[in-house]
C-alpha cells in the first residue's frame, strides 16, 4: 500500500466540512433535487483538488464528465468523483461554466488520469481545459463539424429528442433513414461548407508535434531529414491490437520514445443515443460496451438507476434471489472475460492461436449456460431494474429438435455445479501448468511495462491493471455492493507491476471468482422457487430527479454509470445525462508512459495485458 | 532447470491431442455413429471442446434463444379464426424497442375509420434491430416473440431485410414447437390455449377454457359453443408420459409456491439454513459438491 | 473440407456412372474453378466489433472455420479473398477499410456480418456510423443478427460458397476481373466536417450551392405515405411452420401433416402459390444463379471490347 497523509476523515461529510473551512469562499452545497456534493468555484478548483488528494486522502479521480444542462439552468459544468484508495463512498465535486464560451482549469497535474476525460469532454462539449498539454480530439476527427454532445447539436438521422419516436406507432409506414436523407447517407455537411479546401486534414495534429511534417509538399522542399527517429502506425488494422485501435510510436531504433494512443474507431455514439433512449432502452446497449462482459455492464447501469429510483416512493430492491443470480453471473462473466485475455496476451506475445483456443474452449460452455438463460451467448440484457428478466431455466435445452434435446439436456443445477466445481477449476489449472513456468513467457513478460502503485493510483488506473501493481483496491470491497459483503473471498493482489503479474492476478482473481460461485450455488438451492422482482417489472418507469453513479467492479476494472434524471418534473421517462466511465478507455491513460523505453515487440505485450476492448474504450 | 517450464507446457498440449483421441476410444466410435450421440461429443463429460459438424449437425438453440422476431396467428386450423392476428396494434412494443425498429400502422374500420384492435401493417427492420427480446417480454397479449431461425444470410437486403406482416406471420403452434415449456407457462398465465381477449369473452360468457397442460398443447382447440370434454390423457409412450406427468407437477409445485407461502425475509433465510454439516471445522462454509449433487437428486427423486 | 469429394465436381450434362462416381470427375472449367476458389477462402483477419467475437468464436474448436478452408486467417490484404466486416462501421474507420478493400486481389469478396455493418445496426442514429458498409463497398452476403451466433455466420459463408458456386467464367458480369486492365479502386472517402464520399461531389456542390443561395438543403422529403402492394413484400417464401414431426410419433406427425395442408389451403385462397418447403432466405436468390451458363464465346469477346472502347473513351 502507499502511504498518503490521509486525514481520519472516513466521513465523506467530515471531508466537506473541513473543505469547506480550508476554503470558505470556493466551495457550496450542490442542492439540487437529488443532487449532492458540492459545487466549487472553478477559479479555485485546482488548490482545492489538490487539497483533496493531499490533505483528505482523496487520491484517486475515477470519473470525470461533462454535462450540459442547456434549457435547465443554460451552463455546463464537469463532474468530478474522487475516491480513496482505502475504500469508501465517492466525493463528488463540480464545476460550472457558461455554455458560450466554457472553460475550466484542467487538472492533469493533480490527478494525470483526467488526461483522456478532459479531452473527451473537449471532443464531445467543446468545454476548454487551460493547463492541458495536449488537448485535441480523441474520439472523433480534427475537423468535424461542431461538438455532438451538447443538447443542440443535431445528427443527420436526428428524428425527435427523445424515444419512442411518433412515427413508429400509430402510424407507422416504415422507411429508412437514409431515404430522407439527400445523399443516401448518414451525413450532413454545414451550410457554410468550404468545397475548395477538401484534403483530408484528420491525420495531420497527430504528427504535428512529432518534429516530423507529414506534408509532402514539406518533406519534398527539405533537401536531407536528418533523424534517427521513425514514427510508425500500429493499427487501427492490425492483428494484435485488440479491436480497431491505433498507436503512433515514435522509435528510435527499436526503442519506444513516445507513444500516443489513438482511438474514437469504434466510437459509436453510445452516450448521445444514451440521452435519447429511455432508461429500459440503455440496457441492451450496456451489453455492447465491454460485450465480452456483458453481464457485468447490466449490472453496474442497473446499479445506478436503481439508486435513483430508491429516492422514489413505489420502488422495492431486488429479491435475495435475484442478487444472488446477478452475482453468479457477474463471476461467471468474469471468468470468460479473464480467460480471454489471457488466451489473447499470449497471442500477442506470439504464441498464436494455440493457448487463446484452450482458454476460450471453456468459455462456450459459460455461454451455452448464458444462452439459455438470457437467450444470447453475448449479448446477455438480462438485468432490469429491481430484478433480472427471468429466473434459471429448469433445464438447459432446446425443444427444436430431439437431437438438441439430448445435447444439453441438464438441469441448470447439476450443470452449474459440474462447471463450477470440475470443468472451470480444471480448465484453469491447466492454463496455469500450461503458461506460468513458461521461461519463454516469463523472458518476454517479467519486468516489463512496469507501472509503479504510485503511478497506477496517479493515473486512475482500474482492475487487475491497478491490483498488480499493489494496491488491493477492488470495488466489491471498498464500496459493495449487492450480496458481496456476505461473501468470502480476497482481493486478489500482486506487486511486481509487470506483464507476467497482470497475467498472474487474472489466473487470481479467477479462482476468487470460483470461490464466490461455490458460495452462490446453496444460495440458488435455498432460494429456489422465490420470486425475483419484489415489485413489478415496468418497462416505463418515471424516474425521480436527480444524479447517481452506480460502479461495479467489472472483469476490466471499475466500471460506472453517471446517470442524470433532469427536466421533467413528474420524473423523466429519458435520461438527461448518462456516462460511461469506461475502465478500458481510462486505463490506456497510462499506456504511453508504461511503454517509454520498451522495445517495439512489448507494446503489444503491454497493450493486451491492460485487456481494452474497443466497444468500451470508444464507446 | 532451465525449459522446464516449456516442457511443461508442451505436456499440456500433448494431453490435449491424446485426449481427443482417449476420449474416441472411450466411447469406442459410438461418438460418430448415430446423431443422437452427438450429445455425448457436446456434453459436459466430454473432455475438451468438440466441433459442431455445421451444416451436418446442428446445435439446436435453447428456448430462451432470440434472434429476430415473429408475430403470433392463430393456427390454421383453428375452428373459428384460421389465422387471425394476436396482435391488437397496441403499440408497447414499438415503444419499448431501444433502437425503434418496429413500425405498425394500426388497422381501422373501413366503414367507421375507429381504430380496431388488428394492426394494418407491421414491420421490423432487421438492419438495425438488436435481438433484444424486449418487444417480447413487455408484449401484453404474447402476441410476439423471438425467433429461433438465425439462417438468414441474403445476397440483398433491400428486399429481405424489412420484414412485413406476411413475413412476420406464425402460427402459435409453431412457437409451441419451438418453445414448448415457455409456451405452457405463458398460456398457464393466461388461463388458457386461446388469446387473452378470447379467453375474456369466454369467462364473461361462463364457460371455462381448457386448463393448458403438456397433454392438451397441440389439441385442436374445440368450437367454443360445444361443451368442452376433458382434457385427454397422456401418451401411450409410458416414458413420454412419465416426463410430462413430472413436469405438469413441477408446475402445480411452482405455482402453489407462488401463491402461496410468501418469500422469507432473504438474510434470515441465509442465516437459518446452515452452511453444509460436512464442514464444521472450516471457519467459512466450505462447499461439497457431493452434498450438492446429492441434494438435486433428492429433489428430482422427490419429484418422481 | 477433409476429403476431396469428386462428386461435388461433376457436371450434370456429363452423367457419370454409379460405379465410378467417387473415381472419376467430368467437370467443366467454371465448375473446378470455383470449386477451388470458394474451397480456399481466406478471409481477412480483422475485427471491428462485438461480432469480431463471434466470428473469432467461429473460427475456434467448436465451429471451426477450417472444414470451409477457411482457417488461414491473413493479416495482410494482399493475401486474402474475403472480407468479413464484423461489426459497426464507423466513418473514423471507414477511410481505412475502404483502403484495406482496394489492396486486397481480385476476386475478392465482402460479408457483412451482422446488423450493423449490413445496415447500422442499433447504432445506425448515431453520428459516426455508417449506415451499412455497403454505402462504400459491394457487398455479397449480408448476414443479420445482433451478433449472428457462429452457426449463423457459417451459413453466411455457406450461401457465399454458393454464390461463387453459381459464377461462370462465360458471364463476364461474374468475372470481371479477367476484362480489361486492373479493376478501378473504390474511391477513398474524406474526413471533412463529416464524411465526403468522393463519388458524390457533384450532388455536395450542388447543395453547398443551395445552401449559399439560403434555400434549404440536405434533406428530402419522403413520399407522403408508402404503402407497399403486397407483391412487394419479400420475395422470401414464408415459412411453414416447424420441422418437428418427430418420426417416432406418428400421432403428431399426422397433426402436423394436417396443419401443412391447412396452411396451404389457405395460402390459395388467398391467392398466392402454396409453397412447398420451408427455406432459408438465401436459397432462391442462390438458385437463380446457380447454373452457370453454357459459354458464349462470341458474346464474351463482344463483352470484353465493348468495356475496352468504354474505358478508352
Ligand atoms: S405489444 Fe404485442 S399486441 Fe401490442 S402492438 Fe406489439 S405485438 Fe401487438
Ligand atoms: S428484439 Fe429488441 S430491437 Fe428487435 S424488434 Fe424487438 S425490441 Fe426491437
Ligand atoms: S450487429 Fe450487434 S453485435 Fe454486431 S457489431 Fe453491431 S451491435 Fe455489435
Amino acid at each position: 500500500m502507499v502511504d498518503y497523509p490521509i486525514v481520519k476523515t472516513t466521513d465523506i461529510k467530515a471531508a466537506v466540512d473541513a473543505l469547506k473551512q480550508k476554503f470558505p469562499d470556493a466551495i457550496q452545497d450542490d442542492t439540487r433535487q437529488g443532487y449532492g456534493g458540492i459545487i466549487v468555484d472553478k477559479n479555485h478548483l485546482v488548490e482545492v483538488a489538490t487539497a483533496l488528494r493531499d490533505d483528505f486522502g482523496f487520491d484517486y479521480l475515477s470519473s470525470a464528465t461533462a454535462v450540459d444542462y442547456l434549457g435547465i439552468s443554460d451552463h455546463m459544468e464537469m463532474v468530478y468523483h474522487a475516491y480513496r484508495t482505502a475504500g469508501g463512498p465517492a466525493l463528488v465535486f463540480k464545476a460550472q461554466t457558461p455554455r458560450d464560451k466554457p472553460e475550466i482549469p484542467s487538472l492533469i497535474n493533480v490527478w494525470p488520469g483526467a488526461d483522456f476525460q478532459e479531452r473527451e469532454a473537449w471532443d464531445l462539449y467543446g468545454i476548454k481545459f487551460p493547463g492541458h498539454p495536449n488537448l485535441k480530439r480523441i474520439l472523433l476527427w480534427d475537423g468535424f463539424d461542431g461538438h455532438p454532445m451538447r443538447k443542440d447539436w443535431q445528427e443527420a438521422y436526428y428524428e425527435e429528442d427523445h424515444k419512442p419516436f411518433e412515427s413508429r406507432w400509430p402510424g407507422g409506414w416504415v422507411h429508412r433513414a437514409e431515404e430522407r436523407n439527400i445523399y443516401g447517407k448518414n451525413v450532413k455537411y454545414p451550410a457554410d461548407f468550404d468545397l475548395s479546401k477538401l484534403s483530408d486534414t484528420s491525420e495531420e495534429s497527430h504528427y504535428a508535434d512529432l518534429g516530423l511534417g507529414v506534408s509532402v509538399q514539406k518533406l519534398a522542399d527539405e533537401s536531407h531529414i536528418k533523424t534517427d527517429r521513425l514514427v510508425v502506425n500500429m493499427g487501427p488494422h492490425h492483428p494484435s491490437t485488440h479491436g480497431v485501435f491505433r498507436m503512433i510510436v515514435t522509435l528510435n531504433g527499436e526503442t519506444i520514445e513516445k507513444l500516443e494512443p489513438v482511438m474514437g474507431y469504434l466510437h459509436r455514439n453510445h452516450e448521445k443515443i444514451g440521452e435519447r433512449n429511455t432508461f429500459l432502452h440503455n440496457m441492451p446497449f450496456t451489453d455492447r460496451l465491454d460485450y465480452l462482459s456483458s453481464m457485468g455492464n447490466n449490472l453496474g447501469y442497473a446499479l445506478a438507476v436503481e439508486q435513483l429510483l430508491a429516492n422514489g416512493a413505489r420502488y422495492q430492491p431486488p429479491t435475495y434471489r435475484a442478487e444472488c443470480i446477478r452475482v453468479l453471473m457477474v463471476e461467471l462473466t468474469r471468468i470468460v472475460n479473464h480467460l480471454w485475455a489471457i488466451g489473447f496476451l499470449l497471442n500477442d506475445l506470439g504464441a498464436f492461436f494455440t493457448p487463446a483456443l484452450y482458454a476460450i474452449a471453456e468459455r462456450e460452455k459459460i455461454l451455452d449456460f448464458f444462452e439459455a438463460t438470457a437467450g444470447s451467448r453475448m449479448m446477455c440484457n438480462y438485468m432490469r431494474f429491481g430484478g433480472v428478466f427471468k429466473d434459471l431455466p429448469e433445464r438447459i435445452r432446446g425443444e427444436a429438435t430431439r437431437v438438441n434435446d439430448l445435447v444439453r439436456d441438464y438441469d441448470t443445477m447439476e450443470f452449474l455445479t459440474e462447471l463450477i466445481n470440475e470443468r472451470l477449476p480444471r480448465s484453469i489449472d491447466e492454463l496455469d501448468q500450461y503458461l506460468t513456468d513458461s521461461e519463454i513467457i516469463k523472458s518476454r513478460t517479467v519486468g516489463v511495462g512496469y507501472l509503479s502503485p504510485e503511478m497506477a493510483i496517479a493515473y486512475s488506473a482500474a482492475g487487475p491493471l491497478l491490483r498488480a501493481s499493489g494496491v488491493p483496491y477492488d470495488v466489491r470491497r471498498a464500496d459493495p455492493y449487492s450480496i458481496y459483503p456476505e461473501l468470502d473471498f480476497d482481493v486478489a493482489v500482486r506487486y511486481n507491476g509487470d506483464i507476467y503479474d497482470r497475467y498472474l492476478i487474472r489466473l487470481d482473481e479467477m479462482r476468487e471468482s470460483l470461490r464466490i460461485l461455490k458460495q452462490i450455488l446453496p444460495r440458488l438451492e435455498r432460494t429456489r422457487g422465490e420470486a425475483i422482482f419484489a415489485g413489478n417489472k415496468q418497462h416505463t418507469p418515471r424516474v425521480p430527479l436527480g444524479e447517481a453513479y452506480g460502479r461495479v467492479e467489472n472483469p476490466k476494472g471499475e466500471l460506472g454509470f453517471y446517470v442524470v434524471s433532469a427536466g421533467d418534473e413528474k420524473g423523466p421517462q429519458n435520461p438527461w445525462r448518462y456516462h460511461v466511465r469506461a475502465p478500458s478507455f481510462i486505463s490506456l491513460t497510462a499506456l504511453g508512459p508504461m511503454c517509454i523505453g520498451h522495445k517495439v515487440a512489448d507494446v503489444v505485450a503491454i497493450l493486451g495485458s491492460i485487456d481494452i476492448v474497443l466497444g468500451e474504450t470508444d464507446r | 532447470m532451465y525449459g522446464q517450464g516449456i516442457l511443461k507446457g508442451l505436456w499440456v498440449t500433448f494431453r490435449h491431442f491424446v485426449n481427443t483421441y482417449v476420449d474416441d476410444i472411450r466411447y469406442a466410435g459410438r461418438k460418430y455413429l448415430r446423431q443422437e450421440n452427438f450429445a455425448i461429443r457436446q456434453g459436459l463429460k466430454a473432455q475438451g471442446a468438440f466441433t459442431v459438424q455445421y451444416p451436418d449437425e446442428k446445435l439446436a438453440v435453447p428456448e430462451r434463444f432470440r434472434f429476430t422476431p415473429f408475430l403470433v396467428v392463430n393456427d390454421p386450423d383453428h375452428p373459428e379464426a384460421p389465422g387471425d392476428d394476436w396482435c391488437t396494434s397496441c403499440g408497447i412494443c414499438a415503444k419499448v424497442c431501444p433502437p425503434q425498429c418496429i413500425w405498425i400502422v394500426r388497422g381501422s374500420d373501413p366503414t367507421t375509420g375507429r381504430p380496431v384492435p388488428q394492426p394494418e401493417a407491421f414491420f421490423i427492420d432487421i438492419d438495425i434491430c438488436m435481438n433484444c427480446g424486449f418487444c417480447a417480454e413487455f408484449c401484453p397479449f404474447d402476441a410476439i416473440k423471438m425467433d429461433h431461425n438465425y439462417e438468414l444470410a441474403s445476397y440483398d437486403r433491400t428486399s429481405h431485410h424489412i420484414h412485413d406482416k406476411q413475413y412476420l406471420s406464425r402460427p402459435l403452434s409453431y412457437w409451441k414447437t419451438i418453445a414448448p415449456t415457455t409456451a405452457l407457462e405463458e398460456a398457464v398465465a393466461r388461463g388458457g390455449w386461446e388469446h387473452p381477449d378470447v379467453l375474456k369473452a369466454m369467462k364473461k360468457a361462463g364457460q371455462t377454457a381448457v386448463t393448458p397442460t403438456w397433454d392438451n398443447m397441440f389439441t385442436k382447440p374445440e368450437p367454443a359453443a360445444k361443451p368442452l370434454p376433458p382434457a385427454e390423457s397422456a401418451d401411450e409412450d409410458p416414458a413420454k408420459a412419465e416426463r410430462l406427468r413430472k413436469r405438469e407437477e413441477a408446475l402445480a409445485r411452482k405455482r402453489a409456491a407462488e401463491a402461496g407461502e410468501p418469500a422469507q425475509p432473504a438474510a434470515a433465510a441465509v442465516e437459518a439454513s446452515a452452511p453444509a454439516p460436512a464442514a464444521p471445522t472450516a471457519d467459512k462454509p466450505k462447499f461439497d459438491k457431493q452434498a450438492m449433487l446429492e441434494k438435486i437428486r433428492q429433489r428430482k427423486a422427490d419429484k418422481g | 473440407m477433409p476429403t476431396l469429394d469428386l462428386r461435388e465436381l461433376h457436371n450434370t450434362e456429363f452423367p457419370v456412372p454409379d460405379e465410378m462416381q467417387g473415381n472419376i470427375a467430368i467437370t467443366s472449367l467454371s465448375r473446378i474453378y470455383n470449386w477451388s476458389r470458394r474451397s480456399s477462402m481466406w478471409p481477412l483477419l480483422f475485427g471491428l466489433a462485438c461480432c469480431a467475437i463471434e466470428m473469432i468464436a467461429t473460427a475456434a474448436a467448436r465451429y471451426d472455420l477450417s472444414r470451409f478452408g477457411m482457417e488461414v486467417m491473413r493479416a495482410s490484404p494482399r493475401q486474402s479473398d474475403l472480407m468479413i466486416v464484423s461489426g459497426t462501421v464507423t466513418k473514423k474507420m471507414v477511410v481505412p477499410i475502404v483502403r484495406l478493400y482496394n489492396q486486397m486481389p481480385e476476386p475478392k469478396y465482402v460479408l457483412a456480418m451482422g446488423a450493423c455493418a449490413s445496415g447500422g445496426g442499433p447504432f445506425k442514429e448515431g453520428y459516426n456510423v455508417v449506415s451499412g458498409i455497403d454505402m462504400y463497398l459491394p457487398v455479397d452476403v449480408y448476414v443479420p443478427g445482433c451478433p449472428p451466433t457462429p452457426q449463423a455466420l457459417l451459413h453466411g459463408l455457406i450461401a457465399l460458397q454458393k454464390k461463387i458456386d453459381g459464377q461462370s467464367l462465360a458471364n463476364f458480369d461474374d468475372v470481371p476481373w479477367y476484362g480489361v486492365g486492373p479493376s478501378e479502386p473504390t474511391p477513398i472517402p474524406i474526413l471533412g466536417p463529416d464524411i465526403i464520399d468522393p463519388r458524390q461531389m457533384d450532388l455536395i456542390r450542388q447543395q453547398a450551392e443551395l445552401a449559399a443561395a439560403g434555400k434549404p438543403y440536405g434533406v428530402r422529403d419522403l413520399p407522403p405515405t408508402i404503402k407497399p402492394e403486397p407483391a412487394a413484400a419479400p420475395k422470401v417464401p414464408a415459412k411453414t411452420a416447424a420441422p418437428a414431426a418427430e418420426p417416432d410419433d406418428p400421432e403428431k406427425a399426422a397433426r402436423l401433416a394436417k396443419r401443412e395442408a391447412a396452411l396451404a389451403r389457405k395460402r390459395t385462397a388467398q391467392g398466392e402459390q402454396p409453397t412447398e418447403t420451408p427455406a432459408p432466405a438465401a436459397e432462391p436468390a442462390a438458385g437463380d444463379q446457380a447454373a452457370p451458363k453454357k459459354f458464349d464465346k462470341e458474346a464474351m469477346l463482344a463483352k470484353i471490347r465493348e468495356r475496352k472502347a468504354q474505358k478508352e473513351s
